[in-house]
């Protein structure tokens, strides 16, 4: 009911409000006047949004951990064998000229209105950036370092876990980086089937143009981008420390790592 | 399936291709605003990453953006604008929405072809005796065309997807299709409406990609 009662202007000044009850009146102010900015919002529907947010992120991270579990295999055998390069990098790049409220309607006749839908959309996404970083992390693989580890017998699995893979962490950890925050703000899209997290508060608030809804739900989703990129950047930190020993001059894997974590 | 069976009906059905909400007339609207807000987008944009590659400052603006403009949902801000008091104007919410959105690619990707041109040559180039003018022309310009083309491209890939999210703001466009399927619970429609909505961004994108090589200024000049 709130947020259709737009009557605006009828209590200008919340601040000149009178005392007693008039501080019921005024707490309720900015749900009758429909202003964007609104305390009793945030405490009124705090579950609402704290619903919303749940899911805005159990979707974001479902996509990108599902993105990176399938863009890895992708990459090993884009590296393997040169012809499967060209189409795998080609389709992924089709896949992300594809608008995102058609890549989803694309998938309704295989998902209906559901969760898996949203998420399936957004793995599709999220494989360009994840494809092209984790092979670029892995061809940056100086050749002395595979050379000296197959030297000392390792075996080609035990090659990719302990030498390639955490040589190739810097570039694949900046890739999932700019996957997940892209994913944070496309999730938003899913509203169109009702799982779009923060997005489906943004759509309903539209209906109802209830401004203050609408501009909550969209800084938190910003704010949900911001925190993940910074959590994977302090993740990064740690699983890679040898990125930033910048005093000490240290092997060339820093040189090598340095370069290729650039690509954003 | 008989949802693309379905759609494919629906495509070949001339009465669905007529009319104000026919697919002609939506395709229209839908080229209207990508058309328009790329072509604003290039004036603001371009010119000033130029400029800023040229004399080399300003590369954390130019960069960040791109970074911001990831993080900011689309339809949040889709949204956000029509409910502010532009949202009375018709489709000055959608035009501007769109031309942020397609501001950042075209800035970043100008700049960083403009800071990558062979440091040694624009040396060169000034030790011929070019002036600035004549540098950025002739030398920096050709090099970073091909970036600034890649610019192009992400940022019409982009008006194309978001003008499509317009349609979940209220607004015309191809979008519409999609959305009036979602709410009619017609999927054939739905599925249509994907389809020519995801076949309008790859042509767009095919055409710019041949255009951008017809067009290369280093076209026939170098082998590499």
């Amino acid at each position: 009911m709130c947020g259709r009662a737009v009557q605006p202007h009828m209590f200008e000044d919340e601040g000149i409000s009178e005392h007693g009850e008039g501080g019921r009146v005024s707490k309720q102010n900015c749900l009758v006047t429909n202003d964007w900015i609104c305390g009793e919002y945030v405490r009124s529907r705090s579950q609402e949004l704290i619903d919303a947010t749940v899911q805005h992120v159990w979707i974001t991270a479902a996509s990108v951990a599902i993105g990176v579990a399938v863009a890895f295999p992708l990459a090993l055998l884009a590296r393997r064998y040169r012809a499967f390069a060209g189409p795998i990098l080609g389709l992924t790049t089709v896949l992300y000229s594809i608008p995102s409220l058609a890549m989803f309607s694309l998938l309704l006749p295989l998902f209906g209105l559901s969760a898996s839908l949203v998420v399936t959309g957004l793995v599709l996404y999220s494989l360009t950036i994840l494809v092209r970083n984790i092979l670029a992390g892995l061809q940056a693989v100086p050749e002395e370092a595979v050379e000296a580890a197959r030297g000392m017998g390792y075996g080609s699995l035990r090659l990719l876990w302990e030498v390639e893979l955490p040589l190739a962490l810097p570039a694949l950890l900046a890739g999932v980086r700019i996957a997940t925050v892209s994913t944070v703000a496309l999730t938003t899209v899913g509203a169109i089937v009702d799982y779009g997290g923060l997005g489906t508060l943004i759509l309903d608030g539209l209906d109802s143009a209830f401004k203050a809804q609408v501009l909550t739900a969209s800084v938190l989703c910003v704010l949900l981008a911001t925190a993940a990129d910074l959590l994977l950047l302090g993740l990064q930190r740690l699983l890679t420390p040898w990125t930033r020993a910048t005093r000490a001059p240290r092997i060339r894997g820093r040189a090598a790592s340095a370069k290729v974590a650039e690509p954003a | 399936m008989n949802a693309i069976s379905g759609a494919y009906d629906w495509l070949t059905t001339g009465a669905n291709w007529q009319g104000e909400k026919g697919v002609w007339h939506r395709l229209a609207e839908h080229l209207y605003f990508s058309g328009v807000t790329l072509a604003v987008s290039c004036l603001i944009a371009l010119p000033l990453a130029l400029w800023l590659g040229h004399i080399g400052k300003g590369g954390a603006l130019a960069i960040n953006i791109s970074n911001v403009g990831r993080a900011v949902p689309t339809l949040a801000v889709l949204v956000l604008l029509t409910l502010t008091p532009l949202g009375e104007h018709g489709d000055l919410p959608t035009l501007i929405a769109l031309v942020l959105f397609a501001v950042p690619p075209l800035l970043t990707n100008a700049y960083i072809g403009m800071r990558e041109v062979d440091r040694s040559v624009v040396e060169a180039a000034r030790g011929m005796g070019m002036s600035g003018g004549q540098l950025f022309r002739r030398v920096e310009l050709p090099l970073a065309y091909p970036l600034v083309m890649t610019g192009l491209r992400s940022a019409a890939v982009q008006v194309v997807a978001t003008a499509t999210l317009a349609a979940m703001a209220g607004e015309g466009g191809l979008g519409r299709i999609i959305t009036a399927g979602f709410s009619l619970q017609n999927t054939p429609q739905v599925v249509a409406g994907a389809v020519l909505v995801a076949v309008l961004a790859l042509l767009v994108e095919a055409v710019l990609m041949v255009a951008g090589r017809v067009f290369d200024p280093m076209r026939g000049r170098t082998t590499s």
